[in-house]
């Protein structure tokens, strides 16, 4: 076991890990952030994507002891201390942009960190973007249209039928 | 998976020291070894990490080279590589954001998987792969499915890409792995074109030197309309046959070399 120190949503964290620990293990269980899920643990569908060092990644795919002494953003860091919420989670509220909600978590890191890097996307490049985020139940167009609002466009134009 | 010790140099010489370890792998972005250690296919006693070594990472441009350290994720050459932007491209187009900002250049090369992008690039644009001990030229560097010419413990720190004078990769993408089903990297240089072809080939990447010498002669997609990638050796599984690859390889020379020219 190693004692692992990080910054995760702006508070310094520790915990115990050992070397198979995965990040998003550590995140769940040593420290109670059980807002990551884990949907494949293979990589592939993107429900325990948090963003380490400002970048988003898959917290199944990666040690916790790589991420001793980062920065780390979960879900649980994106609403305000009063639950006011980003402009991704109120669009995606607005816009019905989940159904069952497991793999939510993922689909607003990814999302967010989309808007960082590229805060006026077109609808190619979101749905780009979100390849690695697998959703099983809404077919993604009203995922697409929350992140397309969250960003300031008129989603008229991508409404989809 | 099994547990084993974990361990993060910041040098390489203590990469190198701790890799004398029998039991010791490397870790590099882990995008494949993590999920291979899940199913318990890889059981290693240490696992050596590469992605806290400052020496390891970045992307320069100097007198037609471009230089890659060998812990540079697909991320950053996607944004850094403006000297080569058909690697720049190839990069941003690997697995998924994700993915992307762990996985790393050494590592896709130093696992040479028979579908995956890096090692098309590197043997169509002749580069050197270079470690801790020696450099390889790409042509002696990959050795058939998953085998390289690395020595056990031995590290990439780094390639060297000599900048072509044009360039294009055109992945048939696998829709759920990512994966290139068939990829071909054309590159131009002034002494030749190279053409490299991964995904097809049970032996994994490898050059088809009949178009390399039709492209030499004419670089137009007209100049492979009379050859015929062979299917011998080539994979065949439910994505498709050999002669669907065949076929693919063909195909993808000639949108790489439309799109370069």
């Amino acid at each position: 076991m190693t004692t692992l120190t990080m910054k995760v949503n702006g508070k310094t964290r520790t915990g115990d890990a050992e070397g198979r620990t995965l990040l998003v293990q550590f995140l769940r269980d040593e420290l109670e952030l059980t807002g990551t899920h884990v949907g494949c643990d293979t990589s592939q569908c993107g429900a325990c994507v948090v963003h380490v060092n400002g970048k988003p990644v898959k917290s199944c795919t990666m040690f916790a002891n790589e991420a001793d002494g980062a920065e780390i953003v979960t879900i649980e860091g994106q609403a305000a201390e009063d639950g006011t919420l980003t402009a991704v989670q109120q669009a995606f509220q607005d816009h019905h942009g989940l159904q069952c909600g497991f793999c939510t978590p993922g689909m607003v890191m990814s999302a967010t960190a989309l808007l960082k890097e590229n805060p006026k996307p077109t609808e190619a490049d979101i749905r780009h973007y979100l390849e690695g985020n697998i959703c099983r139940c809404t077919g993604y167009h009203n995922i697409i249209k929350a992140i397309y609002a969250a960003s300031g466009q008129d989603v008229s134009s991508i409404a989809a039928e | 998976m099994y547990n084993f010790e974990f361990v993060k140099p910041g040098s390489v010489a203590e990469a190198v020291a701790a890799l004398k370890d029998e039991e010791a792998q490397p870790l590099s972005g882990g995008q494949t070894l993590i999920p291979t250690m899940k199913q318990r296919l890889n059981m290693p006693g240490t696992l050596v990490s590469l992605t806290g070594i400052p020496e390891l990472v970045g992307v320069s441009a100097d007198g037609g080279t471009l230089t890659i350290g060998g812990a540079t994720t697909h991320a950053q050459v996607a944004a850094e590589a403006t000297a080569y932007p058909a690697l720049a491209a190839l990069a941003g187009n690997i697995g998924d954001p994700a993915v992307r900002n762990r996985g790393t250049i050494g590592g896709s090369l130093a696992n040479n998987d028979p579908a995956a992008c890096y090692p098309s690039a590197a043997l169509a644009s002749g580069a050197t792969i270079v470690t801790n001990v020696r450099e390889i030229a790409a042509d002696d560097y990959f050795q058939g499915m998953f085998t390289t010419a690395l020595d056990e413990g031995e590290i990439i720190t780094g390639v060297k890409f000599p900048t072509p004078e044009k360039a294009n990769y055109q992945k048939f993408e696998q829709p759920a792995s990512r994966f290139a089903l068939t990829g071909v990297f054309v590159a131009k240089y002034a002494d030749g074109v190279r053409v490299a072809v991964t995904g097809a080939s049970e032996e994994g990447v490898f050059r088809w030197t009949e178009a390399e010498a039709a492209l030499s002669s004419n670089f137009s997609a007209d100049a492979v309309d009379g050859l015929t990638a062979s299917a011998d050796g080539l994979i065949g599984d439910l994505h498709g046959t050999p002669e669907y690859r065949a076929n693919l390889i063909k195909v993808l020379t000639k949108r790489a070399v439309a799109a370069a020219a």
